[in-house]
């Protein structure tokens, strides 16, 4: 039998269903996976393992009885931001300190109630603020990818998986999960799905519920998949999805069957090539990408149609006021109180002021910060209510463009993955990943993230496809159609497996800095 | 817009984030590096736009009021620093 933690989620469902093997021994296989890897990689900040196993013998009952359920027995892995009934949850943040929450996310909830399995909780970006995972408590996760020197030889520097959703990224791409939630709040799905050679979407707003979920900026953060393939990111999101009374902006609409919708194929497609999105200083290998990506649809029977998206470039300036803006108020209910990490000073402000400067990381005291100044008094109307007006303007090209095609094709990023501290001392350079994953946040797109090619050093590049709003199934079917075409990305050398025997696992649960 | 060490260290009050002088020479360098990075936006005529204030256009369900929950005083002081008797504890408020 092939190594188990290498299937893919309808794989494992096949498997699992022909009693091939059990949901145990498949939840073991991960277990194992991540004992031996995690000290290499740095994925996983909390590995579950008396959780899983709880699960899947629940699954090998009902696998058995005949009562399956639609994720029966398929172990994931679960972004720390999720919060879990009785496992501690971080958003990778010291300020949370050991905070056990006592309810679950709805995401969470749906999926386990769907029969999936717990592997642990994975690393990301410290509240999800970051475009690396280097700004988490726990560390950065790195990359299981390496750069190839010319002569074919591996290099020895540490990439990013992305961010801020870098573990769940780095956690598929090295099989120490079948697939994992992430959050995007302006590119944390994509991106580092992009990176590392993975599926990455993130659903329309409103189509997944945000209970539960550690907040960022409420208006721009929805939870979706990290998946090996298209066709397992379609069975994820049917799971995720669900209209929940406990999030007033979650939709009450249908989920349809987006597995199932896979079939249908892409004759007759119309898809958007936006000339904006030709920046400066996208690679040379990220526009060849993309021409490819245009052929591959073309040869699968979609039509091609130049269009405009003029405001293109303000998206991301917007994005710094708006996300900062709804990230200061979010995170103002972290003083030290209620729960999380505490600085005892003699009275109440000294308190709060020493715990936050503590608790926040230097990325997240800088995004406060602008957020405190663009929203204090004076400043209100000239940075976040221009902003939300350039949003409008952003979404009313979106909404042009839907006249006359039915997707968008772009590059998921500029340029493969970087090394550690190379864009970490400019928060500019670093905000300049999300350059063309911003936008679908601030319309409340669809947008899919899927491997098409690798860079001259042997790195993954990814391309996006973005949709009309609630039209997953639509996105889903043309990203199939670029897997079919490119194939699949699997890591050519498993570099990290020798490395991480010598460390226990006990020091990637316990050594946040 | 250059933000001064004066503007830096207010927001940081309003903020209630306690940064050191030296925090202050680098954050007043880093705030005013974004805040020109974004001044951009002057460049896009508004004035005829209204702010986006909801990215898909959904009513607001109403709901039953009614309590949904409830006796769950233990949950929620189970994660808080110093707690007494279900209450929160910080330092002296009022004098």
């Amino acid at each position: 039998m092939t190594e188990l933690n290498k299937l893919t989620i309808a794989e494992a469902r096949a498997g699992l269903r022909k009693k091939q093997f059990s949901a145990t021994e498949l939840a073991q296989a991960f277990l194992t996976a991540i004992e031996a890897s995690n000290a290499g990689l740095n994925a996983y900040v909390l590995p579950t393992p008396e959780v899983a196993l709880a699960q899947a013998a629940e699954s090998d009952k009902r696998l058995k009885s005949g009562d399956a359920r639609p994720l029966e027995g398929l172990p994931l892995g679960n972004k720390d931001l999720f919060c879990t009934n009785g496992v501690r949850t971080t958003a990778c943040s010291k300020i949370l300190d050991d905070f056990e929450p006592a309810y679950e996310s709805t995401v969470g909830a749906n999926l386990w109630n769907a029969g999936a399995v717990m592997l642990g909780k994975l690393n990301c970006d410290e509240f999800a603020m970051g475009s690396s995972n280097e700004t988490s408590a726990f560390g950065p996760v790195v990359s299981p990818w390496r750069r190839k020197s010319a002569d074919g030889a591996l290099m020895p520097d540490k990439l990013v998986p992305g961010g801020s959703s870098g573990g769940s990224s780095a956690a598929v791409a090295a099989d120490l999960c079948l697939a994992a939630t992430g959050t995007d709040t302006g590119g944390s799905i994509r991106q580092p799905a992009a990176l590392t050679g993975t599926v990455g979407m993130k659903p329309t707003y409103g189509r997944c519920s945000r209970w539960g979920i550690v907040a960022f900026a409420s208006s721009l953060d929805q939870a979706g998949p990290v998946s090996k393939t298209v066709r397992d990111a379609a069975i994820m999101l049917k799971a995720m999805a669900s209209h929940d009374p406990k999030d007033s902006t979650s939709v009450d609409v249908p989920v349809p069957d987006y597995e199932a919708a896979l079939s249908e194929g892409i004759k007759g497609l119309r898809v958007g090539v936006p000339k904006e999105y030709r920046v400066e200083g996208m690679s040379k290998e990220a526009e060849e990408l993309w021409s490819r990506g245009i052929d591959w649809l073309k040869s699968a029977g979609a039509t091609i149609h130049d269009i405009s998206l003029p405001h293109t470039k303000y998206a991301l300036p917007a994005y710094y006021i708006v996300a900062p803006a709804e990230a200061s108020s979010n995170l103002a209910r972290y003083d030290g109180v209620r729960y999380g990490l505490r600085v005892p000073k003699s009275d109440v402000t000294d308190t709060y002021e020493s715990t936050r400067a503590a608790g926040f990381g230097q990325e997240v005291r800088r995004r406060v910060l602008i957020g405190t100044y663009v929203l204090s008094a004076g400043y209100y109307d000239a940075y976040y209510l221009k902003a939300q007006k350039v949003r409008s303007l952003i979404k009313h090209d979106f909404d042009k463009a839907w006249n006359s095609v039915d997707v968008v094709l772009t590059p998921t990023t500029p340029a493969p993955a970087f090394a550690f501290g190379e864009k970490s001392g400019d928060p500019i350079a670093m905000y300049l990943e999300d350059i063309f994953t911003v936008t679908v946040n601030m319309a409340g797109l669809p947008g899919i993230s899927v491997p098409a090619g690798l860079s001259a050093q042997g790195t993954p590049l990814g391309l996006q496809v973005i949709g009309k709003p609630f039209d997953e199934a639509t996105i889903l079917r043309a990203a199939l159609a670029i897997e079919d075409a490119a194939g699949r990305f699997p890591v050519p050398y498993r570099w990290w497996e020798s490395v991480s025997q010598a460390a226990p696992m006990e020091k990637a649960e316990g050594n946040r800095k | 817009m250059q933000v001064d060490e004066a503007t830096v260290r207010r927001i940081a009050r309003l903020a209630r984030i306690k940064i050191t002088d030296a925090e202050a020479k680098g954050l007043k360098s880093e705030l005013s590096g974004i805040l020109n990075w974004v001044e951009q936006l002057d460049k896009v005529d508004t004035s005829l736009v209204e702010p986006l204030t909801r990215v898909v256009p959904i009513e607001l369900k109403e709901r039953e009021d009614k309590v949904t929950d409830g006796d769950i005083a233990d949950d929620i002081v189970k994660n808080a620093p110093i707690v007494e008797d279900h209450y929160f504890v910080v330092p002296k408020v009022v004098e």
